[in-house]
């Protein structure tokens, strides 16, 4: 058996079942917003103590790759937006492409996100025993920007007369980096799980302008883990980049 | 039924202002402003936020309920940082004053 939208014993009509479900969906949300409160919380603390790592540790991140990733994900979020609308006015067929369209820039983001996470490990800026925040000003590598090594060498050597402890604090920086991007990806894979779930019950043609609800609330959770990205961008990337 | 459909000239007006704010954002990181430029950054992050979450999560057309899940959930994470912080940001001036303190009575 599966849902088709009928009316369930316990409402009145079929528009509280639905905003029931919907407000069902945001108190999950507001229960999301202080799980990821906590890290947006030990950030603030962290770089109010030390933000002359924050800021070394901000200008190591490529703003190309971080500024394609927040296109790509407020664009998926428009596509997934279009698909509650295809799904409303019973498009069904434009309401599978724009879920797969979603699904597709959902995976091109993780696959940025996957070169990101690569060049950090290739320039030993993961916190432990090999972190090392000078280590791509000291092995430079043949491709690399001449100019672009010095104005870092400068920038670091001023960073340690500041501080320094710059190798551990710039740690904190990155432990950082990586659990809040890291929680946020978890949150694209769960999403992107849960969009296949939706384009394969689409194809069925499970939805219907009058019964679409599980294209709404995966809507919902997408624009939250949207949302969340908005807030991490500026505060990851953007940090003492006027240097 | 008295649902609200948002039309799809909405969202693509939404996703055009949200890719504006985005380059403006960038554009004031590379500007140097002191302090002020974390309080661009969050309050154009917030700009943002408060887009997505009226339109493309409708909350502009929930009901009243609604707003109140999303009020309660700003307002907590509010009480968290705000009453944090509050220990926090004071407590440096506390520890000096301790050290100065312990530093009288040695001698």
């Amino acid at each position: 058996m599966h849902r088709t939208g009928e009316l369930y014993g316990q409402f009145e009509t079929l528009e509280q079942q639905k905003e029931s479900a919907a407000l069902g969906m945001w108190v999950f949300l507001s229960t999301e917003v202080l799980f990821f409160g906590g890290l947006f919380m030990t950030y603030t603390l962290n770089r109010h103590y030390y933000g002359t790592a924050f800021g070394v540790g901000s200008n190591t991140l490529d703003l190309k790759l971080g500024g394609l990733n927040t296109v790509i994900l407020i664009l998926s979020s428009l596509t997934m937006a279009m698909s509650v609308w295809a799904s409303h006015v019973g498009k069904r067929r434009q309401t599978t492409s724009f879920l797969v369209a979603t699904l597709v820039l959902g995976t091109a983001f993780l696959g940025v996100k996957v070169i990101e996470y690569k060049q950090k490990f290739d320039h030993h800026l993961v916190p432990g025993y090999h972190f090392q925040i000078d280590y791509r000003a000291q092995h430079p590598a043949p491709n690399d920007d001449p100019k672009e090594i010095e104005a870092e060498k400068e920038e670091l050597s001023k960073a340690f007369a500041k501080d320094p402890d710059l190798n551990a604090h710039a740690q904190l920086y990155f432990s950082l980096y990586f659990g809040m991007t890291g929680l946020h990806a978890l949150h694209m894979i769960v999403g992107a799980g849960m969009l296949v779930w939706l384009i394969r019950q689409s194809m069925l043609g499970r939805f219907t302008p009058t019964y679409n609800t599980p294209v709404e609330m995966i809507g919902l959770y997408w624009h939250f883990v949207d949302i969340v990205w908005i807030y991490l961008f500026p505060l990851l990337y953007l940090i003492d980049r006027h240097r | 039924m008295s649902e609200h459909i948002v039309s799809p000239k909405v969202y693509i007006g939404i996703f055009l202002s949200l890719m504006v704010l985005t380059a403006a954002t960038v554009a004031a990181a590379y500007v140097n402003l002191g302090p002020f430029n974390i309080v661009i950054a969050l309050a154009i992050a917030s700009v943002k936020a408060t887009l997505v979450v009226l339109y493309f999560m409708h909350a502009r057309y929930s009901p009243k309920r609604t707003h109140m899940v999303i009020i309660a959930a700003v307002f907590w994470l509010a009480i968290m940082l705000a009453l944090t912080l509050s220990d926090y940001v004071t407590r440096d001036r506390d520890m000096a004053a301790n050290t100065q303190i312990t530093t009288m009575l040695r001698t």
